[in-house]
């Protein structure tokens, strides 16, 4: 079976801005794909790009196995899109917004009208379907957006950001929905910069920086290889102590030097805690285990939301 | 073609919730200006003789009726074209569809379209009731006032998508309200001044008032009529083409 998304050298510029620098990536069938990155990484470029509303300026990129500047049209009618901002017309009622959404994809009325009822009640909005969208929560706005982005039946589901800006409750409301859809045997392709919402969501991620993908593979399986087990967070009144790896007798992988704070990446980290204390008199201090954002603290000398 | 009709739908639901008001204005705004020019400034134009060789009334409410197809044009493509693609960025979302930009300048231009063919239906009919319509040609009214919109709706739809802050202020002020005064609706635009009234005679709106105003009175010859079509035709591929670009360089990058 060939790749729902087929990317070699893809690339996208503004005049002088290169925004995506010559990206490699397929995306299988019923799989989970994340781009992972900060804020300007191209992760946004990237998924317009796949959204089929951005000609590439440059290589190849095939989805569903078509063009999609020549198939723009033909391959949209098969997508999904979660936009990062919310693109729903406040205007109009939560129902109003699903069946003029389906409309645009062809489905007769009687259609659109049973399949709004059913999206609203996948999302737990059923009760809301004749509130103006203007009346609801950020996190409602969300899930109806979600619910229009499958009005379709789409065969791949493109979600930019899916959860920022929502508070906790919401963001595990929302999880939970694309957690199910996956369940059915959805394929995601996912930005984010939250390791959570990497982690709990993505069979599969690339760390974007910089216009590159920097990594690829399965979240556990990267942490496990580009980082230790554990890590050690200092935390100091001021600036961090100058202090080398080498000072820990092999226990220190490595160190990070975050403004206040020192990351020491250890496989023992209870071990690592009495020496640490001794050597460098930090105010606090905290063991825990390695997660995607030291990856990626490894991969571009930066944290993910900055 | 079909894939216009989808976008099209999209602005008849969103009309859909304005719909009561603008029919209640639709229908009084011809009653108070009608009964405000025809009827009080009429008496002292007329002043017993009638210098335009008819009634100042039966002058003035087909000129009337063109300007309101032009207003209704600017209007809806002003504010939702703005709205649809700066502030509420409904067209991103329909972009994602198989919905292509072709497809949302044609839908909206069927909805200007519709919008301007229901405006001037209620005109003609009002200003039939204050007995100005002398002849049953006066039914291309509604077709010219449709063609006299399509004419606007592509440049000012272009204004509104490629304007870097609200364009609008200057846009009425400068623009639609001058030509609503100097295009022949309140007075002929032979009286205006040599390079004023060739101007004037360039305008989408002369051109709509002098076919409509002929075919109320009933005095409109066929050779006039295709002048005033092949005009429009021109002026409306132009505003198409206008708009084609815009849709293109602020909504695919």
């Amino acid at each position: 079976m060939p790749p729902l998304i087929h990317a070699r050298g893809l690339t996208k510029r503004f005049g002088d801005f290169t925004a995506v620098a010559g990206i490699d990536f397929d995306v299988q069938p019923g799989e989970a794909f994340g781009f992972l990155g900060p804020n300007g990484a191209g992760k946004s470029s990237t998924m317009r790009m796949i959204g089929c509303v951005s000609p590439p300026s440059g290589g190849t990129l095939r989805i569903l196995d078509k063009d999609p500047v020549r198939d723009g049209s033909q391959i949209r009618a098969r997508l999904g899109v979660v936009p990062q901002a919310d693109t729903l017309d406040n205007e109009l009622t939560v129902h109003e917004n699903l069946f003029v959404y389906g409309r645009y994809f062809g489905l007769s009325r009687k259609e659109v009208r049973a399949k709004a009822a059913e999206l609203l009640e996948f999302v737990q909005l059923s009760d809301r379907g004749n509130a103006k969208v203007e009346a609801l929560s950020g996190g409602m706005k969300r899930r109806v957006t979600i619910a229009r982005s499958l009005v379709n039946d789409p065969d791949v589901l493109l979600l930019d950001e899916p959860t920022t800006g929502l508070d906790p409750q919401a963001r595990h409301l929302v999880w939970d929905r694309l957690f199910r859809l996956k369940q059915r045997g959805a394929t995601l392709v996912l930005t984010t910069h939250y390791m959570d919402e990497a982690e709990q969501l993505c069979d599969r991620l690339v760390i974007m920086n910089n216009g590159k993908i920097a990594e690829e593979g399965h979240p556990l399986e990267l942490i496990r290889r580009l980082s230790t087990r554990e890590v050690v967070e200092l935390r100091f009144g001021g600036e961090p102590p100058d202090v080398d790896a080498g000072a820990f007798n092999g226990q220190v992988a490595r160190i990070e030097v975050l403004p206040e704070r020192l990351l020491l990446y250890t496989d023992d980290g209870d071990a690592l805690v009495p020496v640490a204390h001794e050597k460098l008199h930090p105010q606090s201090v905290l063991v825990r285990r390695s997660t995607l954002e030291d990856v990626f603290l490894r991969l571009t000398g930066r944290t993910l939301i900055d | 073609m079909a894939y216009s009709l989808r976008a099209y739908e999209y602005w008849l639901i969103v009309y859909k919730r304005i719909f009561r008001g603008t029919i209640t204005s639709s229908i009084l705004n011809p009653v108070i200006y009608l009964a405000a020019m025809g009827v009080g400034l009429g008496k002292v134009v007329n002043h017993g003789a009638h210098p335009l060789g008819v009634p100042y009334l039966d002058f003035v409410a087909p000129g009337l009726l063109a300007a309101v197809a032009m207003q209704v044009a600017c209007i809806e493509s002003a504010f939702p074209i703005r709205g649809a693609v700066v502030w509420n960025k409904n067209y991103e979302a329909m972009l994602a569809t198989p919905l292509r930009t072709r497809d949302l300048l044609f839908g909206h231009l069927l909805y200007v379209a519709t919008r301007a063919a229901m405006v001037t239906g209620i005109y003609l009919l009002i200003i039939t009731l204050f007995g100005v319509v002398h002849s049953t040609l006066s039914l291309l009214s509604i077709p010219v006032g449709v063609l006299l919109a399509l004419s606007f709706a592509g440049f000012v739809s272009s204004v509104a998508i490629l304007a870097e802050k609200d364009p609008f202020n200057p846009l009425f002020r400068f623009v639609i309200t001058p030509l609503f005064l100097f295009s022949g609706t309140f007075f002929p635009v032979t009286r205006l001044p040599h390079v004023l009234r060739e101007l004037a005679y360039a305008t989408p709106l002369w051109n709509a008032v002098d076919f409509v105003r002929g075919a109320t009175l009933g005095t409109l010859t066929w050779q006039r009529a295709v002048v005033h079509v092949a005009y429009f035709a021109v002026v409306i591929a132009a505003g198409i083409v206008v708009a084609a670009w815009a849709y293109r360089k602020k909504l695919v990058w």
